[in-house]
């Protein structure tokens, strides 16, 4: 633009120095110059506006590059700057997925379906756009979709489309790493998974809010599947667990009671001193006991084995459920909880009580066996001194003296033995105290801490379950009040909506009215102009026509009329013709006949002509009462007028004597003039003549002239004229006559013709 | 007939002098033969009587229509 300014300063600059008359010189050089200063500063602005939007450019995408949002917005008001992006800087990296406590979620949900209730709409609106900014974030970033938790999340999230939740992006159906829960479970959030992806396909399509509701209902209904599923899982689960831990610790129980049994039986049958018989059966009884104790005991076992298991799977539903992280089923999972670590907590006090049952008949077993392996030696001993004797000791009654002695011996050896191992064994006691105790100290540490551990556990669990309970319980309340806050947000949320919805209804009424009106105006406008135009047109058809009926009527009426003038004029041109035919019935001498007839026809043939009236009523009276002269008449008589005329030529007022009668005889008998001579076109003082008059006449009505010959006989003096005025009179007559009648007819040839010519 | 009026004029004239100049005559004659012995100069003088009485006649009558006659009423 500036070097168009530049070139027209340029053309006015060359204009001005070429109305100067510089030589071109200057000229070339001037545009030179001025070319040069515009190309370096058209450079300079060039390569300024270069810079500029290079720039500009450069530090959108560095600080998209920084600011995904930045990113994110840019991308959503410029057409094709993701792809420029998206060369520039790679696609956008996902947005952080921050885990939002679980609380919120379910909560936003039951507020969302309170407010859903209220109005739907903008919550379409909302939904719609909150599903657009995962659109938008979800495309170009694909986030790895780890656990059923994300997939719930997002079900919940596109549920929670109101709250703070920030945009997770769309997710994948990944659930590889689940423990495995029920098909169902699975197959709900895949599905929900699904349609949120399918949902977030279609990139920005406003959902109906029918379909958004129905969307909604579905999860709902999920989960509410979900629930009653997980619900019906976990007391399957628990009642599966509870029959099994019970089975296990009734096993246990019976192990216990086996092994209490057989511990008791056993110190019975290792203090009680029963006859041999008893003693087999009591060995006997012991070794049931001892059987029936190692089957409860492996019964046991396997019981808490089966008890483990389903405590485990039982936890690993609970945890399962725990991941679904569904409000409702929350207590249940609590309960499930409880009872699971209850369960736990009995099994490994039953367990602990059969383990120490066990101990202690480990205990009693060994001490059996000590003593069992001590009789066995004091038997085999004592077999080996006394070889005969029973292995009873209720046939010791039959054994001889010796036998009793060398038993006593073997008694006080094995006494002295016994001592010295006492004795030793009091020097290694306390060794073997410390160790033992050491050892015990290590066991006992060890099983403290086991003890520990699993008190700890048992405590953490408790405290985590009371703590859970205690939270459940905040969180019933927090829920509650939440929900109570919700509600009333929720509340005045809708009041606040309806509010804004009544405002949006008046305004948009009022738009819709305004709208309503004005292509009301409009169509009424229209329609006034459309029925106006066909008034208009009708009117000026109806104008048209009418003025054409008009027309034709005029036409008809100028016809009639044309016809009524044609016919008068006919009848006028007749009633002329019959003048005309009348003016020539004069007789030689006679005078015509009387025009009156004629006239009188005239008058009545044309009564309204005026100028034929005029005319007719101009016809000298004597033509109507008595007729006139024909030409030809006046003609002939105008010779014997002339004769006479020729001589009284001399007699006037002067001259009237006879003698002058005489004399003007005598003149008239003497003078010869021409016959007939030509009258000149201006009488001079001479042409006064009488007898030249004469001729002159004479001529022009030998020429048929009557006019000029009655103007000329009119010059004549005197007598001459007295002799002639009668003729004159009736020369006069005539012509007027004849001038009358020529314009008559003229008139009515000339109304003919217009009548005739008129259509 | 205008042109008829000077025959009629004349003719008149000419009767007339004829009456006159046979009046006179006759009177002349007459006077004549009654009072001036059968002399002619009478007839002569009746005739000439006649005859100028007829001439003046005639004059008169030719003259008449250029008599400027007087109104008696605008005296």
């Amino acid at each position: 633009m500036l070097r168009v300014c530049l070139k027209g300063a340029n053309s006015a600059a060359r204009k001005c120095l070429c109305g100067n008359g510089v030589p071109l010189h200057p000229l070339q050089q001037c545009r030179s110059y001025t070319s040069g200063g515009s190309g370096s500063s058209a450079g300079k602005i060039v390569a300024a506006s270069v810079f500029t939007v290079g720039g500009g450019v450069g530090g959108t995408i560095l600080y998209a590059n920084w600011d995904p949002k930045f990113r994110a917005n840019v991308e959503k008001s410029i057409p094709y700057s993701d792809q420029v992006f998206g060369l520039a800087l790679g696609p956008a990296a996902p947005p952080p997925v921050i885990n939002k406590p679980r609380k919120v979620e379910p909560v936003q949900i039951s507020s969302m379906s309170e407010v859903w209730k209220d109005s739907k709409q903008p919550k379409a609106k909302e939904v719609e756009k909150k599903a657009e900014q995962p659109d938008a974030e979800g495309p170009p970033a694909p986030a790895p979709q780890e656990t059923l938790e994300e997939a719930s999340a997002q079900v919940a999230q596109i549920l929670s489309a109101i709250g703070e939740v920030p945009s997770v992006p769309a997710p994948g159906t990944h659930e590889a790493e689940a423990v495995p829960p029920p098909a169902a479970l699975k197959g709900v959030p895949a599905a929900a998974a699904k349609c949120t992806e399918c949902e977030h396909e279609p990139a920005v399509k406003e959902r109906p809010e029918g379909e958004v509701a129905a969307r909604l209902a579905e999860q709902d209904k999920a989960e509410q599947d979900l629930l009653t599923s997980l619900s019906s899982n976990l007391e399957d689960a628990l009642g599966s667990t509870a029959k099994v831990t019970l089975q296990a610790i009734g096993a246990q129980e019976a192990a216990l009671q086996a092994i209490a049994q057989h511990t008791h039986q056993l110190r019975e049958a290792m203090e009680a001193e029963a006859p041999p018989d008893k003693k087999s059966t009591q060995w006997r009884v012991l070794e049931d006991a001892l059987s029936e104790r190692s089957r409860s005991v492996d019964e046991a076992g396997a019981a808490v084995l089966r008890a483990k298991a389903e405590l485990d799977k039982l936890r690993g539903v609970i945890d399962g459920a725990k991941h679904l992280k569904i409000a409702a089923a929350r207590p249940s999972i609590l309960a499930a909880e409880e009872n699971l670590h209850s369960m736990v907590v009995d099994l490994d006090s039953v367990v602990t009580r059969v383990q120490t049952a066990q101990s202690e008949a480990k205990i009693v077993s060994q001490y059996s066996e000590l003593v069992n392996e001590a009789k066995a030696q004091f038997q085999k001993e004592l077999n080996s001194i006394t070889p005969e004797i029973q292995a009873n000791w209720k046939g010791l009654r039959k054994l001889t003296q010796d036998d009793l002695n060398s038993l006593i011996a073997h008694a006080h050896r094995r006494i002295d033995q016994l001592n010295r191992e006492l004795a030793e064994q009091r020097v290694r006691e306390q060794i073997h105290i410390d160790s033992a105790l050491e050892q015990q100290k290590l066991e006992d540490k060890k099983a403290l801490e086991v003890a520990i551990s699993t008190a700890l556990e048992h405590n953490r669990e408790q405290m985590r379950l009371e703590q859970e309970k205690k939270v459940e319980e905040t969180r019933e309340v927090m829920e509650a009040e939440m929900r109570t806050q919700l509600r009333r947000q929720a509340a005045a949320h809708t009041d606040h909506l309806r509010d804004v919805l009544k405002v949006q209804e008046q305004e948009l009424r009022s738009e819709a009215e305004e709208i309503l009106n004005s292509s009301l105006m409009e169509k009424e406008t229209e329609y006034r102009r459309l029925t106006q135009d066909q008034l208009d047109s009708f009117t000026l058809d109806m104008n048209a026509a009418y003025a054409r009926l008009k027309g034709m009527e005029e036409a008809i009426d100028s016809h009639v009329i044309a016809e009524e003038e044609a016919r008068k004029a006919h009848q006028l041109w007749l009633s002329v013709e019959a003048l005309n035919y009348t003016l020539k019935t004069a007789a030689l001498n006679d005078p015509t006949e009387p025009l009156e007839g004629a006239v009188q026809a005239i008058k009545e043939s044309c009564a309204e002509d005026e100028f034929a009236q005029a005319l007719a009523t101009a016809l000298p009276s004597e033509s109507l009462s008595r007729g006139v002269y024909s030409e030809a008449s006046l003609r002939a008589r105008f010779y014997a007028i002339r004769q006479l005329a020729r001589r009284v030529a001399l007699i006037d007022e002067t001259r009237n004597s006879l003698y002058q009668y005489f004399l003007s005889y005598l003149q008239a008998m003497l003078l010869f003039e021409k016959a007939q001579e030509a009258p000149p076109a201006k009488l001079s003082a001479e042409d006064l003549d009488t007898f030249k008059l004469l001729s002159y006449a004479a001529y022009s009505l030998e020429h048929g002239d009557l006019e000029l010959a009655a103007k000329l006989v009119n010059q004549l003096k005197g007598e001459s004229r007295r002799v002639a005025q009668d003729w004159l009179k009736e020369a006069r007559l005539t012509l007027e006559t004849k001038q009358v009648v020529s314009l008559l007819s003229a008139y009515a040839n000339a109304v003919g013709l217009g009548t005739t010519m008129a259509p | 007939m205008s042109e008829k009026e000077l025959g009629k004029k004349l003719d008149r004239c000419l009767a007339d002098s004829a009456v006159k100049l046979g009046a006179g005559l006759g009177l002349g004659i007459v006077f004549s033969v009654v009072f001036f012995k059968r002399h002619t100069w009478p007839v002569a003088f009746g005739l000439g009587m006649g005859l100028g009485m007829a001439y003046t006649n005639c004059q008169n009558d030719l003259r008449a229509p250029y008599l400027i006659l007087r109104n008696i009423k605008e005296q």
